[in-house]
């Protein structure tokens, strides 16, 4: 019999955590309790195994070779791109391109449209709110071009979009915004910062490395020019993971990098670039990783994103109930549209002497500044506390929470 | 040669307490203690210089030289990071810079901190360790230009 408390709205977590090996472990003589989705989540058996039939069965080169093998490895590779673009609602399978991930994502944006667009003077828009893989690229483009790099200010958690008005001119060129925030849980209003940011001429990119996993995602509804994220966050490997840019974008833009795969003709005098997306995509890329991809997100379709959000909302809302409840606790980021993520601070207490204690009980959280430091400055605070949860957490795993750090509070204070 | 208790026989006590605990609580407990204990540096040796690089948690070390002898002081704003802090200072504190730097601090291993603290941690215990010898080594060299 399966306890009724562990189905929310037709979710049936027990079986959901059956499917996932990892939170078998036992850590510290304790079974594992996972609140660092956020970071990356674990891997269901399938996705587990479709690795291993990858590698078992199909491993070969893609796009080169006339045989069997290689044109299998071919279309599984190309099978999960049109995953990825179905996930996503992207117009077309051109404008998905396989990188390692979110930050190879917007780097790629930044040296090749960037390189090429931005000039001295030109502005971009980021926000207080950016993990530092949406910050540095950015830095890095406006020190060599003369840009100015602006953030839009947020307070408890939310944009203050008033102020975004103001920084938007003729001078804005570019506005990257992440979509939900690691560090606070919160959901950006994409929608109008798009509407506001196109209004004044600039294009957006969207950091969606946390939103994929938990918001319905549809690039041609929000209208970005830009979308960016991580397979290993959607349940799926490690390594992998996509840019969406609209077709027009990309074809305008230069080459990442250059080699094999993303060429059409080289000679000594002139290489002509191949097709999207494979002009962004040079040598041999991660092909079984990619080819895993599919099935992730195959995986969290057909459990379906809807009930996963439900069951994780109802999970951050029983969550913070609990926290604010211990003396001395303050959540930091208290937008009202959250995802997943609660984030904290107690009195007189270091995350990291939490982080510890909780590790001792078998609890994953993760502590510090959540590459947001930033963030963490307009706090005034060194980092938090943060728990995330995913479709397999339970009530029971969030009151082992509570009592882990009444515990921790009791030997601490 | 100091006078007092050997690293060694500083070691082998701590190795001692440390076995009289079953369960990683009580240990950790214990290590709270001896942060909460330790006397806090005044405010003047909280300088980013004094901070100990490798460690998650802020940690300010202070080392002072009289007589052939070296004493140090520390504080972090982490308080199981300043127990830990407080275990190294009792072991090293008022010895001789050879002393010091021949020290080989098994008992880190032997209560079982490297295996239990994440590696990040552990790291950070690490580069506190090298921290002191590095003091030690330098007021041995200093030592030995002034006499030698
Ligand atoms: C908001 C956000 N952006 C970007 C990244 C970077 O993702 P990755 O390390 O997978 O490239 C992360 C990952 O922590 C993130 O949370």
């Amino acid at each position: 019999m399966i306890e009724s408390n562990t189905i929310t709205k037709g979710l049936d977590v027990e079986a959901i955590r059956q499917q996932f090996p990892a939170l078998n472990r036992q850590v510290k003589g304790q079974p594992l309790v996972y609140f660092d989705n956020a970071a990356t989540t674990q891997k269901p058996q399938v996705v587990i195994d479709a690795l291993v039939d990858y590698y078992t069965n199909f491993n070969a080169n893609v796009h080169r070779g006339i045989h069997t093998l290689a044109e299998e490895a071919t279309a599984l590779f190309e099978a999960s791109r049109n995953a990825a673009q179905q996930f996503i609602h992207a117009s077309s399978r051109e404008g998905i391109i396989f990188t390692r991930g979110t930050t190879e994502g917007i780097n790629l944006v930044a040296y090749t449209w960037g390189r090429k667009n931005i000039k001295a003077g030109d502005e971009i828009i980021i926000t207080e709110m950016e993990h530092h893989s949406n910050i540095v690229p950015w830095q890095i483009l406006c020190e060599e071009k003369g840009a100015v790099l602006k953030m839009i200010p947020q307070q408890n958690g939310e944009l203050l979009l008033d102020e975004f008005k103001k920084l938007l001119s003729s001078k804005t060129k570019l506005v990257s915004v992440v979509h939900v925030s690691n560090a606070l849980g919160t959901v950006n209003p994409v929608e109008e910062i798009i509407k506001l940011a196109h209004q004044a001429g600039a294009l957006v990119m969207i950091d969606g490395a946390q939103s994929t996993v938990h918001l319905d995602i549809d690039v041609q509804a929000m209208d970005c020019d830009f979308f960016a994220f991580s397979s290993h966050k959607v349940y799926g490997p490690t390594g992998i993971g996509v840019l969406y840019g609209k077709k027009k974008l990309l074809e305008a833009m230069p080459p990442f990098q250059g080699g094999g795969e993303m060429i059409k003709e080289v000679t000594l005098e002139k290489t002509t670039y191949a097709d999207l997306p494979y002009k962004f995509e040079a040598g041999t890329p991660n092909i079984g990783d990619a080819a895993v991809l599919k099935t992730a997100l195959e995986f969290v379709t057909k459990i379906g994103k809807e009930k996963i959000r439900n069951h994780e909302n109802e999970l951050l809302a029983y969550a913070t109930e609990q926290l604010v409840q211990l003396p001395g606790l303050r959540i930091i980021g208290t937008a009202a549209n959250k995802v997943s993520v609660v984030s904290f601070v107690i009195d007189k207490v270091h995350p990291q002497d939490i982080g510890i204690l909780l590790d001792n009980r078998g609890i994953a959280v993760r502590t510090g500044h959540h590459c947001a430091q930033p963030l963490m400055q307009c706090y005034g605070i060194p980092g938090t506390i943060r728990a995330s949860f995913a479709m397999y957490n339970t009530k029971e795993e969030v009151d082992k929470l509570i009592v882990g750090l009444q515990k921790a509070l009791k030997m601490l204070l | 040669m100091s006078d007092h208790k050997s690293i060694q026989a500083i070691e082998d006590e701590l190795v001692e307490e440390f076995a009289l605990f079953d369960s990683w609580d009580d240990k950790y407990e214990y290590i709270i203690d001896m942060g909460k204990k330790l006397a806090p540096l005044e405010n003047e040796h909280k300088l980013d210089e004094n901070k100990v690089r490798g460690c998650q948690s802020t940690v300010w070390l202070v080392s002072d030289y009289k007589d052939g002898i070296i004493s140090f002081k520390a504080d972090s704003d982490a308080i199981i990071t300043k127990g830990l802090v407080s275990m190294l200072i009792r072991v090293l504190s008022n010895h001789t810079p050879d002393e010091i730097i021949e020290a080989d601090l098994g008992f880190i291993q032997k209560i079982g901190m490297t295996t239990h603290l994440a590696q990040t941690r552990a790291n950070g215990l690490l580069a506190m360790v090298k921290q002191m010898k590095n003091f030690a080594l330098a007021y041995k060299i200093k030592n030995s230009m002034t006499h030698g």
